[in-house]
């Protein structure tokens, strides 16, 4: 099983002081962190993608190359990449670009956005949300997986004899990641394409999760995927930890109580009751962590939520310490325990290559320049001698 | 057809306690399900009291879910075969407190349900809020409503009460031949399976 984080890349003051980060503070704030992540023991960091304030991640894959240069075995992924307001054909090419970087420690999460202006900021409607990422993921497929292609739909210009480069790394297109909180059509799409389903599981009670996870993996079994046991799942979570339970609620309260999501609402002890949400000892949240099983059936992947409303560096950076060194390790060993044989664990690059019979070289080797019309083995040899 | 049953929900925002809207509530109650029990149906009755749910409703603003106890409150009225809504009238509308347990609602949650409207206020002055007010809001959501709506002011309280009697039994009549005219609510799963296959999806796009 896959553990790590996930950020929204908020730009929150610091309800205790008042302080707000600024952009650059923040941006670099999220590099500690996610090469924190790998140094404490974590798989995988994944970053949200945000077109306005306060956020600051709009470009993903400048960020997740530049954490691929400083890390070695971290997963990078995102939570999400906005299928729908993104051009597929530019989340094709960034996304093999970063995967060629990162020799492939790279998968990604589709969402859809819930930002009503962002889809007229980039040309679409909202309300065609499901019909976009439909289309735009069919066409995302094809373009990682077929050299050449000829493709027309509803929503984005024509292709004719287009090849997306760099073609993906060993012929092999990153794993996929389906995210959605109450929208059955993409947990469909999901099992469909026999692809991975997260849900954040964050901000609404366990009972959403577990009809979006039941449902997809009943979806992929009739697919003919797997056993519903089989499907790749991947759950969200919030967490607050300090060695005494107490300590961490005192401490997390101010940040919950003004967080912009749920803030002036609910008090932290009705939202931890009603969400997943955990703040106390690191074994509160292993016990809580193990007990998501219960509803969602064994699974794959699960990320943490730890840097958000305000909270300072250090004190994110200590939360790391802390999942790194004593909740995690628990929960890889208990979860591994409980899973049974014939349940797989999520793809990987290796497993992906490995499944494809073994890596090949999938580049495209223009027959002629566009430029010059000259096809590159002619150009060759004039130059030569 | 004298074993049929049917599932009365009854949404009253009064704040006081007692309070007329929950007086005018259970009368409209009490004349519904004679009404029903006429056209050989025994409906059950829930009541829902919104001011047992002022902050759970506040909280479900924010968060964007209705939490366990609104959950219930919730799903009674949108599992019920015919609504009785009843507000007081404020600065010329319903409550506050009502509009907000209709915005949490899902947006189809009252599409064709049998609804009866009700309101209450000091005096007759407000009583075109129902039809100004109520009446667009129940018709924006899809909901069937009964022609007449009973509206109560303090002085209806008083007297032989005739005019208010009369009303109530006319309206609960309205609701009783809406709600036995429609086979008993069913809500649709989104989690059945899809009836659309993903390859149609596709083709659409």
């Amino acid at each position: 099983m896959q553990f790590g984080i996930f950020s929204v890349s908020d730009v929150t003051p610091d309800p205790t002081t008042g302080r707000v980060p600024t952009e650059n503070e923040r941006i670099k704030a999220m590099v500690a962190i996610a090469l924190k992540a790998e140094e404490v023991g974590l798989d995988v960091f994944a970053t949200g993608e945000h077109h306005n304030p306060p956020f600051v991640m709009s470009s993903p894959t400048t960020y997740l190359g530049y954490v691929a240069a400083k890390t070695s075995t971290l997963e990078l992924s995102t939570s999400t990449t906005l299928i729908t307001t993104n051009d597929p054909v530019k989340i094709a090419e960034d996304y093999a670009m970063l995967q060629h970087l990162a020799d492939g420690r790279v998968d990604l999460m589709m969402g859809r956005g819930n930002t009503g202006p962002v889809y007229p900021w980039f040309g679409q409607d909202i309300r065609t949300g499901i019909e976009l990422a439909v289309e735009n993921y069919a066409l995302l497929r094809r373009l990682w997986r077929e050299d050449v292609v000829d493709w027309e739909g509803k929503f984005r210009t024509p292709l004719q004899g287009f090849t997306s480069v760099p073609r993906p790394l060993d012929g092999v297109p990153p794993f996929v990641w389906h995210g959605s909180i109450r929208s059955p059509q993409i947990a469909e799409q999901a099992a469909y394409y026999g692809d991975g389903f997260f849900h954040n599981h964050i901000f609404w009670p366990k009972e959403h999760t577990q009809r979006m996870v039941e449902f997809y993996r009943r979806r992929f079994e009739h697919y003919g995927h797997g056993a519903a046991d089989q499907a790749i799942v991947g759950l969200g979570g919030q967490v607050f930890m300090r060695k005494n339970s107490q300590d961490a609620v005192n401490e997390f309260r101010p940040y919950f109580d003004n967080a912009p999501v749920y803030g002036h609402g609910p008090s932290l002890e009705e939202f931890t009751s009603e969400t997943p949400l955990t703040v106390g000892s690191p074994q509160q949240i292993i016990e809580r962590t193990l007990g998501f099983r219960d509803y969602v059936g064994d699974y794959q992947r699960q990320l943490f939520l730890i840097d958000h409303a305000g909270l300072p560096l250090k004190t994110v950076l200590e939360q790391l310490d802390i999942l790194g060194e004593e909740v995690v390790p628990v929960l890889r060993k208990e979860f591994a325990a409980l899973k049974p044989p014939h349940v797989p664990d999520a793809p990987t690059h290796a497993s992906l290559v490995a499944a494809a019979g073994g890596a090949r070289d999938a580049t495209v080797h223009a027959p002629a320049d566009d430029v010059t019309g000259r096809a590159p083995a002619e150009a060759a040899e004039e130059v030569e001698p | 057809m004298s074993n049929d049953t049917r599932a009365l929900a009854v949404v009253s925002a009064g704040l006081s306690n007692p309070s007329s809207t929950r007086l005018l509530a259970d009368r409209l109650t009490t004349a519904t399900v004679a009404a029903l029990h006429e056209r050989g149906i025994t409906p059950t009755v829930e009541v829902v009291e919104l001011r047992q749910h002022a902050r759970d409703l506040a909280d479900s603003l924010l968060t964007g879910f209705p939490n366990a106890s609104l959950r219930e409150a919730v799903d009674t009225v949108t599992g019920a075969d015919g609504l009785i809504a009843v507000t007081p009238i404020f600065s010329a509308s319903y409550s506050g407190l009502f509009k907000t347990f209709f915005d949490v609602l899902d947006k189809d949650a009252l599409t064709a349900k049998p609804v009866l409207m009700g309101a209450t206020a000091g005096t007759a002055r407000h009583s075109l809020a129902l039809e100004h007010a109520l009446r667009p809001l129940f018709s924006y959501l899809r909901a069937v409503v009964a022609p007449t709506a009973v509206f109560a002011a303090s002085e209806d309280w008083a007297g032989s009460g005739g005019a208010l009697h009369d009303r109530i039994v006319r309206a609960a009549e309205e609701l009783a031949d809406l709600v036995a005219g429609r086979p008993p609510a069913a809500p649709a799963d989104p989690f059945d399976d899809p009836t659309t296959s993903f390859e149609e999806l596709l083709r659409r796009s």
